[in-house]
């Protein structure tokens, strides 16, 4: 037996720049919603997805999720991760509702509040990521865990004040059909994308996670793009803290576990392309990733299906996308 | 040192009795050097010559131990390679300093993008990597928007020399710029630095392929174990000269004695017109009992033939045989039932778990041989634990307990436990990739008896090196590696300049042993 001789072919397909420019997600996103649009004219005559309220509602339901992943991309890029989202997602609507006790005079001193308080979380973070040399992961659980314990110990029962009326409608306000909340998504999204691509800031951030002796090397101060970093992200979970105390009124100790948003915007970010070793990536493939998750429980929940069979082809997702991906990246290098 | 003609030029920069000690080994002493402005400086000595930590030490890298570095004439310290960089030196690693998920401009300008407010126009930084490209001659070659991943190595190096002169840099240090470059792309380098040495730039070039070194270099330094041999111009020495610069040493180690007629068995692994990306055209015989040596110089194929034979980097064409069967090494796992055993070059990385203790590491190949889901070995834990003492003092390792973490060990004691590893295994082929690199003296020693003891037990080794001596030392047979193929087989007991005439491609080893390597080796 002869050891084979393995055929070297270079894989020269050629593409357009236009594609190759497109997150690869968007592939995902068009067969999720092929899927979906299966799903529905099969089970739902097509009551689903041809259903604008219910389109609406896909991009509402992923408002909060695509705040906060914004912010996850950005950390991430950097080669770090924020898992103390979730926790500062509660803490901003417990505070937000409590300091406005319903008197629309008190908004501006309780948005003003909590920003400062996502800037100090955000700082914290990154100062134990970069100084304290703390493994990123550890840190902002710990961070999260810390929050955790102070949300629970002090507002477990009682009451949680409440927002004014005038501060709901950023939550279900509209103009003509667009919903405030999906202007204040997109703008974060295009806000996400300028910083990334357009500044200073953001070319070194993909420096500092792509190799962080290389951006020392290049002169970057790499402790401070990080730390940026952070503060942004713990600002985007209070961004989405605020929506979400806008919906509901009133602010909870557990909105942020509930919704799951640490992994659920951790996982939405890698479907999109970003690596998790950092250095790659973007806010419109995050956003796709948030999409896919948005569609999936829009069409399930409209048919009925069980939350757990929901959940497998979530994951299924997750892994198929980083999948897809480390198989690409090892054919270009071949 | 420097005999330069034209006194009157400053140098672009000078260092000047530079001293630098690593543990256990005096990198540089007393090296002096100038670099002058329009020149290309060769700087050329066999591994450990302390090419590299010099180079360092000129990009900030490294600080010197004693010594002063002058640029353009004044003394400067420097603590950072940011501030070389910042003065104009720049060098170019063999591993590229490139992110690959960004593109060329984005590399070019990392850390120095054009913006105002902090705000970059990517169009106005693309027509400035433009810029620079043209500056080079290069715009036609690559595209300022293309991801660095997508380039060749060589267009990566381009990519590397303009962010060089795109900082303006007055140095530019290349740490053998042609490894992995083919013979066109060699050229194209060359009018590029020729290029850069009309704009009045001092280029320091490192290589091991000394027709090239002559191709390109205006003068020539030859460093030998931390020393200056010399600093010649080009045109008054020639190939044999630099050889002889290079190698021209005392023996200052004593090697076991070679392996007699008695010792050699049988062929036991024998390769036919072996093949891969890296190597071609490789026969080679090894027989039991003796040890051959794979000589040649860094990037002419030695890993990567250890490599292919243990399917690290499997042949992709050709015949392996073992024991006279026909076999197919594809990965390590099938080297290692076959008795197979490879101490790898970079034992931290791969030949080792650091974080484990000494005793896990020691059984860490016997392991992989068992059933996955059996005991950790057929006597239980308990037995096979009991095999460490004994492997421990078969390869004489010093520690005191073996239950520390194998990183605690000093780099000779490592090895040790890297070879226990193959030993408790039963390989009856080894081989060995740089077995003593990094070592101290007395470890080194040990190590070579170890590895003589194994041949006199009838275990079959073939051991890859970059250090001379240990080839000539230690081998009953020399294969030289030259370009990915074997250039040529030497006797046991030739000399440097022998070994290095081949490596460098100079000639072809004798007729005799051109055509036994060709046949398939000694009978």
């Amino acid at each position: 037996m002869s050891v084979e001789v393995i055929a070297e072919g270079k894989d020269k397909r050629v593409r357009s720049n236009f594609l190759k420019k497109i997150p690869q997600v968007y592939y995902f996103l068009v067969i999720v919603l092929a899927g979906g649009l299966i799903l529905d004219q099969f089970f739902a005559s097509g009551n689903i997805l041809s259903n604008p309220t219910i389109l609406r509602n896909i991009l509402v339901r992923s408002v909060a999720l695509g705040i906060v992943a914004v912010g996850q991309t950005f950390v991430m890029i950097g080669a770090s991760i924020d898992l103390s989202v979730a926790y500062t997602i509660s803490l901003t609507s417990v505070m937000a509702s409590l300091i406005m006790q319903g008197d629309p005079a008190r908004v501006p001193m309780a948005l003003g509040i909590v920003l400062l308080v996502g800037v100090a979380v955000g700082f914290i973070n990154g100062l134990l990521v970069t100084k304290l040399n703390v493994n990123a992961f550890i840190a902002t659980l710990g961070t999260g865990l810390i929050i955790k314990g102070v949300l629970n110990g002090m507002f477990s029962s009682g009451s949680m004040g409440s927002v004014p009326k005038g501060f709901q409608t950023l939550g279900y306000g509209s103009i003509g059909p667009v919903p405030y909340s999906i202007i204040l998504l997109l703008a974060v999204v295009l806000i996400g994308w300028f910083i990334l691509s357009w500044t200073k800031f953001g070319s070194h951030l993909y420096g500092v996670g792509g190799d962080i002796l290389i951006g020392r090397l290049s002169g970057l101060r790499t402790s401070r793009v990080l730390i940026i970093a952070h503060i942004i992200s713990s600002l985007t979970a209070v961004l989405a803290g605020l929506f979400i105390v806008s919906r509901l009124g009133a602010g909870a100790p557990w909105v942020g576990p509930d919704g799951v948003y640490d992994l659920e915007s951790v996982a939405t970010t890698v479907i999109g392309g970003t690596a998790l070793s950092g250095g790659r990536g973007g806010v419109f493939g995050t956003i796709a990733g948030v999409m896919i998750f948005g569609v999936i429980d829009t069409v399930f929940n409209q048919l009925g299906v069980d939350t757990y069979l929901k959940m497998v082809i979530r994951g299924a997702i997750i892994i198929l996308a980083v999948a897809s991906y480390s198989v690409r990246s090892k054919r270009e290098a071949a | 040192m420097t005999k330069d003609q034209n006194k009157a030029i400053i140098p672009m920069i000078e260092v000047h009795n530079i001293n630098k000690a690593f543990p256990g080994v005096q990198a540089l002493d007393n090296v002096s050097v100038k670099f002058m402005p329009g020149e290309v400086h060769a700087v050329v000595g066999e591994n450990g010559a302390g090419k590299s930590t010099l180079m360092k030490i000129m990009a900030g890298a490294y600080k010197p131990d004693s010594g002063d570095i002058f640029f353009q004439g004044e003394e400067i310290q420097l603590n950072h390679p940011v501030q070389a960089q910042d003065l104009g030196v720049a060098i170019i690693y063999q591993e590229f300093n490139l992110l690959p998920e960004r593109t060329v401009a984005q590399n070019i300008f990392l850390g120095r993008e054009p913006s105002k407010l902090g705000v970059i126009s990517p169009p106005q930084l693309n027509k400035q990597t433009e810029d620079v490209l043209e500056d080079l001659g290069v715009e036609n070659m690559i595209n300022p928007t293309a991801l660095v991943s997508t380039l060749s190595v060589a267009e990566q190096q381009l990519v590397e020399i303009a962010k060089a002169v795109s900082l303006n840099a007055k140095v530019l240090i290349m740490d053998e710029p042609t490894a992995s470059l083919t013979n066109t792309e060699v050229n194209l380098l060359f009018d590029l630095v020729a290029t850069l040495k009309n704009k009045g730039l001092a280029v320091i070039f490192i290589s091991h392929r000394l027709s090239e070194v002559f191709g390109i270099a205006d003068s020539i330094t030859v460093l030998k174990d931390g020393q200056i041999v010399g600093t010649k111009d080009i045109s008054n020495v020639n190939t044999e000269d630099v050889v002889y610069m290079m190698v021209g040493r005392t023996l200052d180690h004593y090697f076991p004695p070679l392996g007699t007629e008695e010792d050699f068995g049988e062929i036991i692994l024998r390769v036919k017109d072996g093949a891969n990306d890296f190597l071609s055209n490789i026969n080679l015989d090894l027989r039991k009992g003796e040890i051959l040596g794979i000589a040649g110089l860094q990037g002419s194929g030695r890993t990567e033939l250890a490599q292919a034979l243990f399917g690290a980097v499997p042949f992709s064409s050709g015949e392996i045989e073992l024991m006279g069967k026909t076999i197919a090494i594809k990965n390590p796992y099938s080297a290692i039932r076959r008795k197979m055993g490879f101490v790898t070059e970079d034992r931290k990385s791969e030949g080792l778990a650091l974080m484990q203790p000494i005793r896990d590491n020691m059984l860490l190949a016997i392991r992989s041989l068992q059933n996955l889901f059996s005991f950790i070995h057929p006597d239980g834990i308990r037995a096979s634990r009991s095999m460490v003492p004994d492997l421990g003092e078969q390869v004489d390792v010093r520690v005191e307990s073996y239950g520390n973490q194998a990183q605690d060990l000093s780099g000779g004691n490592q090895q040790k436990v890297v070879l226990s590893k193959w030993l408790a295994s039963g390989a009856e082929v080894f081989l060995f990739d740089e077995p003593t690199r990094g070592i101290d003296v007395e470890a080194k020693a040990r190590i070579h008896d170890i590895i003589r003891g194994l041949t006199k037990s009838g275990v079959a080794v073939l051991m890859v090196s970059s250090e001379l001596p240990e080839i000539i030392g230690m081998s009953d047979r020399i294969l030289v590696m030259h370009e990915g193929t074997i250039g040529g087989e030497l006797p046991p007991a030739s000399s440097e300049a022998d070994i290095m005439l081949v490596a460098t491609g100079q000639q072809n080893g004798n007729g005799k042993a051109k055509s036994a390597a060709n046949d398939g080796g000694i009978k």
